[in-house]
């Protein structure tokens, strides 16, 4: 049993195709697993009581020599941002408890065509508003490495199924680094694809021009498998990309057979690697890039210099969008509803339902929001951001002129203990620096695990980025690199979790 | 730039259709002021001569054709109300003017 | 609450020169909504829709819910702006203007704010007398439709006093183009006149166009009316109310000259106006205060981060503008021409909006009196009875076909307008009804000597009479006749058998 479920989903296809294992014993195992560990990780919102059911179909189809899709009857968690319509949806807030939607997101859509388990809906900061999963309007995710530290957020149910085996995969979505935190967090592998490669029609919505819905995975290959099937085109969402895309799984075999890493230009940007950067996790990115350079790279430094500011942009755009986007919840069609003592009229049944249904940060964000669109300051605020935002864009178009991906630390510290950082928003969201820029460039980024932190043994992780459309290309050069770490060290970070009490 | 004072607080927290409570209020403009003072740093950069991003590429001119699609049922539509006649949505007494 | 003080109106145009300015939403009339795919009841035959039976996710701003921009919409956006003869914008955005309520599924509408696909235009109207008034044209720009809200408990069902609302998304997100005008001066007496004349041109120029069925009762066509008034000789614009609700060309003129005599009241007084909407009551014939205009009227507004950009190509320009149809007042005086109905009796037709369903029942075939008649007359009537506009309750075609049986000698006028009454009420075509209540007119001149006869039977000294000369003697035979017909004959050609009948045995 333990094999099933430390096998990847990679791994775990080759099998089901093979007959030597079915899809019913891969999804009883990873059942069994949650059952055991749940209690103490708590990556869970919901569960599926049709996972079975569908791992069965799963079975009889390739029994009847049906042409299936290459992750057919694999297991996978999708962060409760995600509509569907036989679990909960809840995105982690009170305010949507109990709200089984009509529709399916279509990435779930694409899920369940592509023969896969959904497994449950995992833990969220509440509508994915915070680095930490704390804010969750339900309960708080461990870090399978050590359960009194975050998993990262807002995705942080998800990284953490995945690193803790109850799922081989995960959906999760990244505004300002949900998945990549995540991943550096719980020594797994987040991708944020190209703004607009995978559909939003579904995702509810926090920051619609930075939102992007990715895979999250224990290796790079999986991460590609997964992508392959979540990418692509969908009428329903105006801002989603109509070109082809090449395959993903392709762009990582390639890279895992690479010889070296000759020809690969590699760019640090000054800015993301700086200051902040606690020392445990710098020293891992300085081998890191030694180990780059030993390997063919050239890696040279590179600058992002409007980046001082990606943070103060961010947190201008993102409240502003979202104060907008979470307007709909106000009692009427679906959700909590409140109703004071007394003759309320609807304004005030409006108004008590979202103090009662809201927590503090998505209070804070939604005034903040207010703010920043409010007659008067929308110049100074939003409008001004939306320029740093171009400001931003064209330092890296300048950066890859001269590389082929960008690097840095996926996060400056490693994850940090359960509660430090709740009292201070601005030290929260100072954690953000390195992830936001990708996001407001709209460029696709990968995290993967490069190796723990000789302070406190927590995972580290490296972020590469790459310019707009050119995903396949962290695909390939994060999978070479993945190779190369586990030539150096002999193992996978993401296979050595220990094993949750 | 005007301060973030509790009077201000409520003004938005009512545009914004949140109860706040006198704790809440006192809270967030305290929260608020440190905020806004820390991001204010993005005019400085943002000159005249930089156009503003609303959506990080480039497309224009997505459509689609003027077909019926999948609509929900009635059902299905009144599914996750809180109160309803069976065949619309039911809410309190309405303070304000239509737009 | 009081009454509002009213000066008389010519005295107040002594004093004050009044600004007028009017926004007219139109409803597109799409298979679709304006951003999603639900079907668009403003298309729709049908008056009464079942509520919340037009619905996708994002009519109610289900939570992932997305836009997507329905082209048709965009292509009859730039046609009426090209019509309005607006320039029309090479990129144009959709931004969201924020607010809550309980009809707006998402508290958000998406609509346009500075950068609208049409704007700088200018649309010649006809008043009564003839002459042309160039009214100016701001802006028209693309945006969606909200909910409706019945208010149940209070004492005439609108907002105050109700106890509960409920609220039907069918017509959340139904297409509109809503058209601005600048700043009208110069209009004086004639402001009422002018709003009514606008309202009804942009109502033909939509109607030719094929973009809407601008049915006011439906509110498929709505109209604000903005009133300002200025002291004689001043330059600066006073402070102006926006009037809702006016639904119909009459409401317009009447609540345009209304706010005229009200402002000029309160600032002879040395008060000041409330810049404020205000709602227009048609039974009374008033106008009463909204909510003042505050600080929770900001909008908020951004561009719509989930749409793209719309870029009109010169090319859609040109093609959308070779295919426009002709100019309202040029159609009207082109018809007025071609019809050779009197002024008064061409503005009667222009009044009524009925220009487009004579026109179009003139092409089919009907001759010009004829169509007049029946639309004016007959259908007119019926549809002021059941408090809809006569083309509601008849097409073209309809009066077509009935037409048709008259000229072909089948059906008497009389007999016609009985057809006319069971078509409107739903028995089918005028052929139809026909057939089913047997009222074809006898053309057999068989039967129709038999009745003769038989009337002559029974009034034994009226051929005596006609062979004398006294032929108006006919009259009581003729009327015996048509009775035993139950008027299913020609009544000329009855009166032409029984002269022959009379002649024969002389």
């Amino acid at each position: 049993m333990s094999d099933l479920i430390s096998m990847t989903a990679s791994d775990a296809a080759q099998a089901l195709a093979q007959g030597s294992i079915s899809s019913v014993e891969l999804t009883q195992a990873h059942l069994d697993r949650i059952d055991a560990t749940d209690a103490a990780v708590g990556s869970f919102l919901a569960r599926s009581t049709n996972a079975l059911e569908a791992a069965k179909r799963s079975d009889k189809a390739r029994h009847a020599g049906e042409n299936l899709s290459a992750l057919a009857g694999i297991p996978i968690a999708i962060k409760d941002v995600l509509c569907t319509t036989d679990m909960v949806t809840t995105a982690g807030s009170r305010i949507l408890e109990g709200w089984l939607p009509p529709y399916d997101a279509t990435v779930v859509t694409k899920l369940r065509a592509a023969g896969m388990v959904p497994l449950g809906k995992t833990n969220m900061d509440e509508f994915a508003m915070g680095s930490s999963t704390e804010h969750s309007g339900y309960h708080v995710t461990k870090n399978p490495w050590d359960l009194s530290v975050a998993p990262g957020g807002s995705g942080g149910g998800s990284a953490a199924a995945v690193a803790a085996k109850q799922a081989p995969l995960a959906i999760g979505s990244d505004t300002g680094g949900s998945i990549r935190q995540p991943a550096a967090f719980t020594g797994t592998v987040g991708v944020k694809p190209t703004y607009g490669a995978v559909s939003r029609y579904g995702v509810i919505a926090l920051a619609s021009s930075l939102d992007q819905v990715g895979p999250v995975s224990r290796t790079v290959k999986d991460a590609a498998l997964l992508h392959d099937v979540i990418g692509g085109h969908d009428p329903h969402d105006s801002t989603s990309i109509a070109t082809p895309w090449p395959s993903m799984s392709a762009a990582a075999d390639a890279g895992a057979q690479a010889e070296s890493l000759a020809g690969v230009r590699v760019g640090v940007v000054r800015e993301l690697a700086g200051e902040g950067v606690h020392a445990g996790v710098r020293q891992r990115f300085e081998e890191t890039l030694a180990l780059l350079s030993d390997q063919g790279a050239e890696v040279v430094e590179v600058s992002a210099p409007h980046c001082e500011h990606a943070v103060a942009a961010y947190y201008l755009i993102l409240p502003a969008e979202a104060s907008s986007n979470l307007a709909r919840f106000d009692s009427v069609r679906f959700g909590l509803r409140v109703t004071p003592s007394g003759a309320p009229t609807v304004e005030d049944v409006m108004s008590a339902t979202r103090d009662a249904g809201f927590g503090d940060e998505v209070k804070r964000r939604i005034i903040l929001g207010t703010y920043a669109l409010s007659a008067g300051y929308y110049d100074a605020y939003y409008g001004s951001a939306q320029k740093v935002r171009t400001l931003i864009q064209r330092d890296f178009a300048v950066a890859f002129e001269k590389v082929d991906v960008v690097v840095s630390p996926t996060a400056p510290t490693t994850a940090f203990p359960l509660g430090a950082k709740m009292d201070d928003p601005l030290a929260m969201w100072a954690g953000d620096v390195t992830t936001i820029p990708g996001n407001l460039a709209g460029i696709p980024g990968m995290s993967l695990p490069m190796g723990l932190s000789p302070d406190n043994g927590l995972p580290v992780g490296i972020q590469l980025m790459a310019p707009a459309y050119q995903d396949a290309r962290l695909y390939k050069i994060g999978a070479t690199m993945e190779r190369l770490f586990f030539e150096r060290d002999g193992y996978l970070v993401s296979q050595r979790v220990p094993e949750v009490a | 730039m005007s301060e973030m004072t509790p009077d201000s607080v409520r003004h938005l927290a009512s545009l914004a259709r949140i109860a706040l409570s006198e704790e809440e209020i006192s809270r967030l403009s305290g929260e608020l002021a440190a905020i806004v003072q820390a991001v204010e740093s993005v005019q400085k950069v943002a000159t005249d001569d930089v156009p503003p991003t609303s959506h990080p590429l480039a497309l224009g001119n997505v459509f689609r054709d003027d077909v019926v699609g999948d609509t929900l049922t009635t059902e299905e539509a009144l599914a996750g109300a809180p109160d309803h006649d069976g065949s619309r949505f039911r809410v309190s007494a309405i303070l304000g003017e239509e737009q | 609450m009081a009454a509002d003080t009213l000066m008389d109106f010519d005295k107040a145009l002594e004093l004050f020169e009044p600004v007028i300015g009017f926004e007219v939403h139109v409803e597109l009339s799409t298979h679709t909504k304006m951003f999603s795919s639900a079907p668009n009841p403003a298309a729709m035959d049908e008056a009464q829709v079942d509520p919340n039976t037009c619905i996708t996710p994002l009519c109610l701003g289900l939570p992932g819910s997305l836009p997507v921009v329905n082209g048709k919409a965009v292509e009859y956006s730039i046609s009426l702006g090209l019509a309005l003869g607006c320039e029309i914008a090479p990129v144009s955005r959709f931004a969201r203007k924020n607010y809550f309520y309980p009809d707006l599924g998402k508290n958000y509408q998406i609509s346009q704010f500075d950068e609208p696909i049409a704007f700088e235009g200018s649309v010649s109207v006809e008043l009564d007398d003839g002459s042309l008034v160039e009214v100016p044209i701001e802006r028209a720009h693309m945006e969606e439709d909200a909910g409706k809200l019945t208010h149940v408990g209070g004492a005439t069902g609108r907002i105050q006093g109700a106890e509960y609302s409920l609220v039907d998304y069918n017509r959340a997100g139904v297409p509109l183009v809503e058209i601005v005008t600048k700043p009208i001066e110069g209009m004086e007496h004639r402001a009422g006149e002018l709003g009514r004349a606008y309202v009804s041109t942009i109502r033909d120029m939509v109607r030719s166009l094929g973009i809407s069925h601008a049915r006011m009762e439906r509110g498929n066509l709505r109209c604000d009316a903005n009133v300002s008034l200025r002291p004689r000789g001043t330059t600066a614009y006073g402070t102006r109310t926006e009037t809702k609700n006016v639904n119909s060309f009459r409401s317009i003129e009447r609540a345009v000259r209304y706010e005229i005599q009200r402002q000029a009241v309160i600032l002879a007084a040395g008060g000041s106006i409330t810049q404020e909407t205000r709602h227009w009551h048609e039974d009374t014939g008033t106008t009463s205060p909204g909510r003042p205009k505050s600080d929770a009227d900001d909008y908020r507004y951004f561009p719509e981060p989930d749409l793209l950009p719309v870029e009109a190509s010169r090319e859609l320009v040109e093609s959308l503008r070779q295919a426009l149809p002709e100019q309202p007042v040029l159609m009207r005086r082109r018809l007025r021409a071609q019809w050779g109905f009197s002024d008064v009796d061409f503005g009667a037709i222009v009044n009524a909006g009925l220009i487009t369903e004579i026109h179009d029942t003139i092409l089919l075939g009907v001759d010009a009196v004829a169509a007049r008649k029946w639309w004016m007359g007959e259908l007119s009537r019926l549809a002021n009875d059941q408090g809809v506009e006569p083309g509601s309750i008849a097409t073209p075609e309809d009066v077509h076909a009935l037409q048709s049986l008259v000229d072909a000698g089948r059906l008497t006028d009389k007999l016609a307008r009985e057809v006319l009454g069971a078509m409107v009420a739903g028995e089918g075509s005028p052929e139809d009804i026909v057939l089913a209540r047997g009222l074809e007119v006898v053309s057999d001149d068989g039967a129709l000597l038999a009745a003769i006869d038989d009337a002559l039977a029974a009034q034994p000294d009226v051929l005596g009479k006609i062979r004398e000369g006294k032929t108006q003697a006919a009259g009581a035979v003729i009327g015996a006749v048509m009775k035993a017909m139950r008027g299913q004959a020609d009544a000329a050609r009855v009166h032409a058998l029984v002269i022959d009948r009379a002649n024969e045995s002389g």
